[in-house]
């Protein structure tokens, strides 16, 4: 009935997420029946923006396109323009970007579990777990000297390279890690009240998943193996690979198993390239203008696929860099998923994809049942301008 | 020290709310527009490697029960009306903390189409700290010495300036 309809507008600014995007629920009594999302307060215009800096300058922007996964999105970059610039990066060097891609997934992972688990009113774990994470800060910051944006990247290569000492604070480091992660798949799987709010909630079946488009852990919580790192195998993947991590249930206990589960994973893989690390340079000459061409670079960052699109017209700048974070591939499957469920249920699944907004904000426009629609400049411009209001 | 016979209630219970005030500040964040490597930062603060609670400080969810703003990131064409009615929503007096290189200056992103700029040219801001993120020791340094700041000042006089400035920025 129209009157029972009510609207529980959320956001932007809310207390359970740390990023900016509105959200209403549409609920009858306290059941979900429709939910939008709007997103953009965070787009800030980056894939402009680099068309007005140099190669190397881009390294630096794009790295702050999202502060979680920094590494991973001037990883994408580096190799899709040293793709272009034919050029590869040393064997030492493909191996300490894999360790630093590891290491981020383990921070990444780390912080999710403790925000969904807030998310949940399990304040415990979250406390627990980051002060956990502060291992693998300072893991971080030992090799690059910095706890978030590690710029460890340069185009052609990396930085730094990884000395006895810093190999053995690193395995000291991971073995605390792997006995505390040991713990968290025990809660996430075995406490009898946190199941309650994960078993069965937000269930995506492995039909719906690939409908949805979903990739990295979400997608494969709901048992579709996709995973880069072993699809298309990039940087030293191939020498050191990992294992796809997946489950069947689909639900939310089960993107809770299958990024813990990663974490030993990554522990494993980080042991394998502290023990064979190739002797080599750590970077190769790179031209200061990249010859004209259009590259391809995909990688796995820690919520899934990241996809870089890189066009060089032969200048010091890119003519056109696109980015499609995984995030976004995500998104579309929260207003589904959680309509038939309670309105407390929404911050749960919403967590569960790991949104993160400042990947997210970037135009996207959705056609159903293969619409074509072209946007000119001028619908662009005002769309622009219409939304800024 | 002067005590003024006609106003010795309103100046003690002035100095009995600056108190209340400086011993537990409750802060608002909100991310304007950025890489939430800061925002990461201000949770890891408030986590018990760091621990800002300490200090008294509490993260809240609503901003009319806030006495600190605290910001990140340059700010958007999207989100910029979104912080000025976060920050006019909140009671006086009101302080502002700008975390982070971009909330400073714009940062990194400065140039790109929809930044609007630095956080300052929003609302007023009362502590500044630098960093990219700033490493958590800096934040809770920034915090405190806005603290000890407010032991200083009048805080009455402080609302006035503010909503004098806030008045200023709406013309």
């Amino acid at each position: 009935m129209e009157a029972n309809k009510f609207i529980v507008p959320i956001g932007p600014q809310h207390p359970a997420l740390k990023e900016p995007g509105h959200f209403e629920f549409t609920v009858d009594g306290e059941v979900v029946t429709d939910a939008t999302i709007r997103l953009g307060y965070v787009h800030r215009g980056v894939e402009r923006g680099t068309e007005d800096r140099t190669w190397v300058q881009n390294l630096y922007l794009i790295e702050r396109i999202c502060g979680i996964c920094s590494h991973i999105h001037a990883t994408a970059y580096a190799l899709g323009v040293e793709k272009l610039a034919g050029v590869s990066a040393p064997p030492r060097a493909q191996a300490i970007r894999e360790l630093f891609c590891e290491l981020e997934r383990i921070h990444s992972h780390l912080l999710w579990v403790g925000v969904a688990a807030h998310e949940a009113g399990f304040d415990a774990l979250f406390m627990y777990s980051w002060r956990d994470r502060e291992t693998v800060m300072d893991l971080l910051e030992g090799l690059s000297g910095n706890r978030v944006h590690y710029s460890c990247n340069v185009l052609g290569g990396v930085k730094f390279d990884i000395d006895d000492t810093q190999r053995d604070t690193i395995l000291r480091g991971l073995e605390f890690l792997e006995q505390r992660t040991q713990h968290y798949l025990d809660v996430v799987t075995n406490d009898a009240a946190f199941l309650r709010r994960t078993r069965g909630v937000g269930v995506m079946t492995r039909e719906q998943a690939i409908e949805y488009g979903t990739v990295g852990p979400v997608a494969r919580a709901s048992g579709v193996e996709r995973d880069v790192r072993v699809d298309a195998p990039y940087l030293a993947y191939d020498q050191f690979p990992v294992k796809t991590i997946t489950d069947t249930a689909g639900d939310l206990e089960a993107r809770f198993a299958v990024r813990v589960r990663e974490l030993f994973e990554s522990y494993r893989v980080i042991r394998e390239i502290l023990d064979n690390l190739p002797r080599s340079e750590l970077a190769a000459k790179m031209p200061r203008k990249i010859p004209p061409g259009e590259a391809i670079s995909r990688v796995e960052a820690p919520r899934g696929e990241l996809f870089y699109f890189i066009k060089s017209n032969g200048g010091e700048k890119p003519e056109r860099v696109k980015v499609r974070t995984p995030s976004i591939c995500n998104f579309g499957s929260v207003g589904r998923l959680t309509i038939g469920h309670q309105l407390a249920d929404a911050p749960m699944i919403l967590a569960g994809i790991d949104p993160c907004f400042s990947c997210n904000d970037r135009a996207v426009y959705i056609t159903r049942n293969g619409d074509t629609q072209r946007w000119s400049w001028d619908d662009l411009c005002r769309y622009g301008v219409a939304n800024a209001e | 020290m002067n005590i003024n016979p006609e106003r010795m209630w309103e100046d003690a219970l002035e100095k009995l709310k600056t108190w209340a005030r400086i011993n537990s500040p409750w802060a608002i964040h909100y991310n304007s527009g950025s890489c939430n490597g800061c925002d990461i930062e201000i949770l890891a603060t408030l986590t018990p490697r760091y621990d800002l609670e300490r200090v008294g400080v509490k993260l809240q969810g609503s901003p009319r029960h806030a006495d600190i703003l605290i910001c990140t990131g340059p700010v958007t064409l999207q989100s910029r009306e979104r912080l000025k009615r976060i920050y006019e929503q909140m009671p006086e007096p009101k302080f502002v903390v700008a975390v982070g290189s971009c909330a400073i200056s714009g940062g990194a992103f400065q140039g790109c189409y929809n930044v609007v700029g630095h956080v300052d040219a929003v609302i007023p801001v009362d502590a500044y700290i630098p960093g990219c993120p700033p490493r958590p020791e800096a934040i809770i340094d920034g915090v405190v010495k806005l603290l000890e700041s407010l032991k200083k000042t009048d805080s009455r006089a402080q609302s006035a300036e503010n909503s004098a400035q806030t008045a200023d920025s709406e013309h």
